[in-house]
């Protein structure tokens, strides 16, 4: 619109509006479009019919958020202070291979300071997603090829902490290999980014389904929760909790069963031997690997009485009347048994406050999900949309006098060079995404600063329209602004301002 | 001003869009190198008439007019035998566009089928012994605008002469004189489908006080038809009067057809409908 606003400003036969969106130079009436449909003019001012995405702050915290919806307000003429307004790049289009000014570049005065938004649409072919699955399932060995629908679309990277990670995308896929690779790539992409749910292969491992912000599926099993750690880890945060109130206590886990009196957590508060002895190989003491086979059961095993997993009770060491708590590190399981003068558990009624730890096992196991970052490199041409001098643009941004966003959304910019960013697409509206058939995703960014830093880093000023001409705009969509997403205008004033 | 724009549809189609140009491609065969070379080819097409704009929206009379761009020259020959009636090569521009696109997708690889969808005006590309099956959608709402309601298909073997299908009435962007809901032409070609749609649609026609009429350029600053009279709003019309304006844009249709210019045409106002051309016409498999 920038430049076609410009010209339609200075338009003037008889409300007729020369539009320059493309070389034929439609010559349009008010209430007319232009030969594509695609420009009207209204009111005098060519304006885009495609949608653009506006969203709308509540002027108040915790005011209630109400989403304007499509024509739904003449924004143009209002009396009433406005909210503030955040022009998103989803619907912007884009001004590729970039020679000319980024299609919004939108001024607003913020808290008393002149603030800009370049808004533009970035064609990304060097973009990949990396999503993180919060299971400790195995889903396939490190390196191993990620498919979908056959074809190669990514790898298992390093698995983290009670998550796997798999990266997928990229521009070797999508433009590397073969024309259905790229095609299944991109697509694959489009709707993982999209937050839609996808459906995954791994060589040599399991199948996946994966949607940003949703529980996985593996091998069609429907992960519910994180494991609070590792049955170790369990025994080393709620040691000192069942310090006292119980004598020894086994943490059943398909990867590491923890052993309390054996465990240098029990050893460290001075616990007595207990002398049951669990199956499984010990890997250092108190923590056993697989102590049954991988399953539906306690911990991720396949066990559903947990003293099959006791081998033996050590007469010499154990005593009658010792007190076991056995338990799962979801908390989801737990039995309590004290032993008879035969050395044999025997089932009894759970103390308060070993139940009490139980349960807050339960409250530290947060919900198994699926996160979908989106990482792109805006360091490219795109640039020049917002600058005659494009390492202005990084270094304001890397100077953090420059916020990048992706629909709104908090962008992480690595360190080093370009602006490589990453974003959590689940705060990005709805269908933010698009592609071309290069292939290559499209992606909505959005560079937000004061308006004297736009000009200092070179920025094409004189493309600069305030934001009510983007208000006017004929097609506009609405949205409540996301209140966890920090307000981008914020850049340009002090933080004690704020 | 933006430039060309190209993005994969479902179905694995291929959109180009530039300005007023909106393309839909498909092709079987070797993909790839098609869609390649029909985006090469796309580059620089809609500058290229912008260039000679001004000649293609002057009425064709006496003398040939001196086009140089190949879309150009497409529209000029689609136009030429039509010369005895008011048109300009514009009424040929969509069918042009996609004859020359789909010209640069087929060159030199061997495609099974292949089409350039531009807005309704169709190429088509045949291997021997391929076929097409081509939907037919002509009905319209009072208002002109169209259902997208299918009432036939076009199958279009490769043993027939036809390589071009148009269809011409109120729905679409461009402006009628007429007032069919929408004509249906096969042709050689697109540009030759197209500009005999356009003015077969043109000749369904009546003179009733119901159907309102404005200056063309009141309706469309730019329109290359000037201050003739086109169609803005069509009231109730009885079914004498539908069959009537059908039999005069029939007749306008046989004559072309008996000239050689065209496969067959269907056209259709109100539920009424006229076939012209038999066994070619696109009707095949109509629902009726």
């Amino acid at each position: 619109m920038s430049e076609a606003t410009a010209q339609a400003a200075e338009a003037g036969e008889s409300g007729i509006v020369r539009c320059d969106a493309c070389p034929v130079l439609c010559r349009i009436r008010e209430g007319k479009t232009g030969a594509c449909d695609r420009y009207a003019n209204v009111g005098g001012v060519l304006t885009r019919t495609d949608p653009l995405l506006l969203a709308e702050r509540a002027v108040g915290r915790n005011a209630p958020l109400v989403p304007f919806l499509e024509g739904s307000q003449n924004w143009a003429g209002e009396i009433a202070p406005r909210p503030p307004v955040f022009v998103t790049g989803v619907g912007a289009g884009t001004t590729y291979p970039d020679y000319k000014p980024a299609p919004f570049i939108v001024s607003q005065q913020y808290q008393g300071v002149d603030t800009v938004t370049v808004v533009t649409e970035g064609i990304f072919s060097y973009c990949s997603v990396k999503v993180k699955i919060d299971t400790d399932r195995h889903v396939g060995p490190e390196q191993a090829t990620v498919t979908c629908q056959g074809e190669p679309v990514g790898h298992v990277m390093t698995a983290e902490y009670g998550s796997q990670m798999l990266s997928l995308g990229g521009v070797r896929h999508l433009t590397g290999g073969g024309k259905r690779e790229g095609t299944v790539t991109c697509d694959l992409m489009l709707k993982l980014c999209n937050k839609e749910a996808v459906e995954l292969a791994v060589e040599g491992g399991a199948k996946l389904t994966v949607q940003a912000g949703k529980p996985p599926v593996i091998d069609s099993h429907r992960e519910e929760r994180m494991r609070v750690g590792c049955g170790s880890a369990t025994i080393g945060m709620f040691a000192r909790q069942w310090f006292g109130h119980a004598d020894e206590v086994i943490v059943v886990d398909d990867h590491i069963t923890g052993v309390l009196s054996e465990h240098q957590a029990g050893r460290y508060l001075d616990m007595k031997p207990a002398g049951i002895r669990v199956r499984g190989r010990k890997s250092t003491p108190g923590r056993y690997f697989q102590v049954a086979n991988p399953g539906a059961g306690w911990g991720g095993t396949d066990i559903t009485d947990p003293l099959t997993i006791v081998e033996k009770i050590d007469p010499k060491t154990a005593w009658p009347g010792l007190r076991l708590l056995m338990v799962s590190t979801t908390g989801e399981e737990s039995a309590y048994f004290i032993l008879d003068d035969k050395l044999k558990p025997v089932p009894a009624p759970m103390p308060a406050p070993v139940a009490k730890v139980v349960a807050r096992i339960g409250e530290n196991c947060e919900p198994a999900l699926c996160s979908v970052l989106f990482m792109a490199g805006a360091g490219g041409s795109l640039r020049a949309g917002v600058t005659e001098n494009p390492v202005r643009l990084t270094r304001s941004v890397r100077d953090r006098l420059t916020r990048v966003t992706l629909g709104g959304a908090p962008a992480y910019v690595w360190p080093g060079g370009g602006i490589t960013v990453m974003v959590d697409v689940t705060r990005m509206p709805d269908r933010s995404f698009g592609h071309v058939p290069t292939p290559a995703l499209v992606a909505p960014i959005e560079f937000t600063m004061r308006l004297s830093d736009y000009a200092e880093l070179g920025g094409h000023i004189e493309s600069v329209v305030p934001v009510e001409r983007v208000l006017g705009e004929a097609r506009r969509r609405g949205g409540a602004w996301r209140e966890d997403n920090p307000w981008p205008l914020d850049v340009a004033v002090p933080e004690a301002a704020r | 001003m933006s430039g060309p724009v190209a993005a994969m549809l479902p179905g694995g189609r291929l959109h180009l869009q530039h300005g007023p140009i909106d393309l839909v491609v498909g092709a079987h065969g070797n993909v790839r190198r098609a869609f390649a070379q029909i985006e090469a080819a796309f580059r620089g097409v809609l500058e290229g008439l912008v260039g000679e704009l001004a000649l293609l929206r002057a009425p064709v009379r006496e003398d040939y007019p001196q086009a140089h761009g190949p879309v150009a020259r497409r529209m000029v020959a689609a136009v030429w035998p039509h010369r005895k009636v008011f048109v300009t090569p514009m009424a040929a521009v969509a069918g042009a566009v996609a004859d020359e696109m789909l010209a640069a997708m087929v060159a030199g690889i061997d495609l099974d089928r292949a089409y350039v969808n531009d807005g309704g005006d169709i190429a088509i590309h045949l291997a021997p012994g391929q076929a097409l099956r081509v939907g037919v959608a002509g009905k319209a709402d009072i208002d002109g605008d169209p259902t997208g309601e299918l009432d036939g298909f076009a199958a279009i073997p490769f043993a027939s002469p036809v390589r071009g299908i148009a269809t011409s009435g109120r729905g679409g962007r461009s402006l009628s004189l007429g007032i069919a809901d929408a004509v249906t032409v096969l042709a050689r070609d697109a540009a030759a489908a197209d500009a005999a749609a356009t003015l077969i649609a043109n000749a369904v026609d009546i003179d009733r006080p119901a159907i309102r009429r404005l200056p063309a350029h009141a309706v469309r600053e730019d329109s290359d038809l000037g201050d003739i009279p086109v169609t803005v709003a069509v009231g109730d019309l009885d079914e004498r009067d539908i069959a009537a304006a059908l039999d005069n844009g029939a007749a306008a249709a046989r004559r072309m057809l008996s000239r050689g210019l065209i496969c067959g045409a269907l056209l259709q106002l109100r539920g009424q409908r006229r076939v012209v051309g038999g066994a070619s016409a696109p009707v095949a498999a109509a629902a009726d």
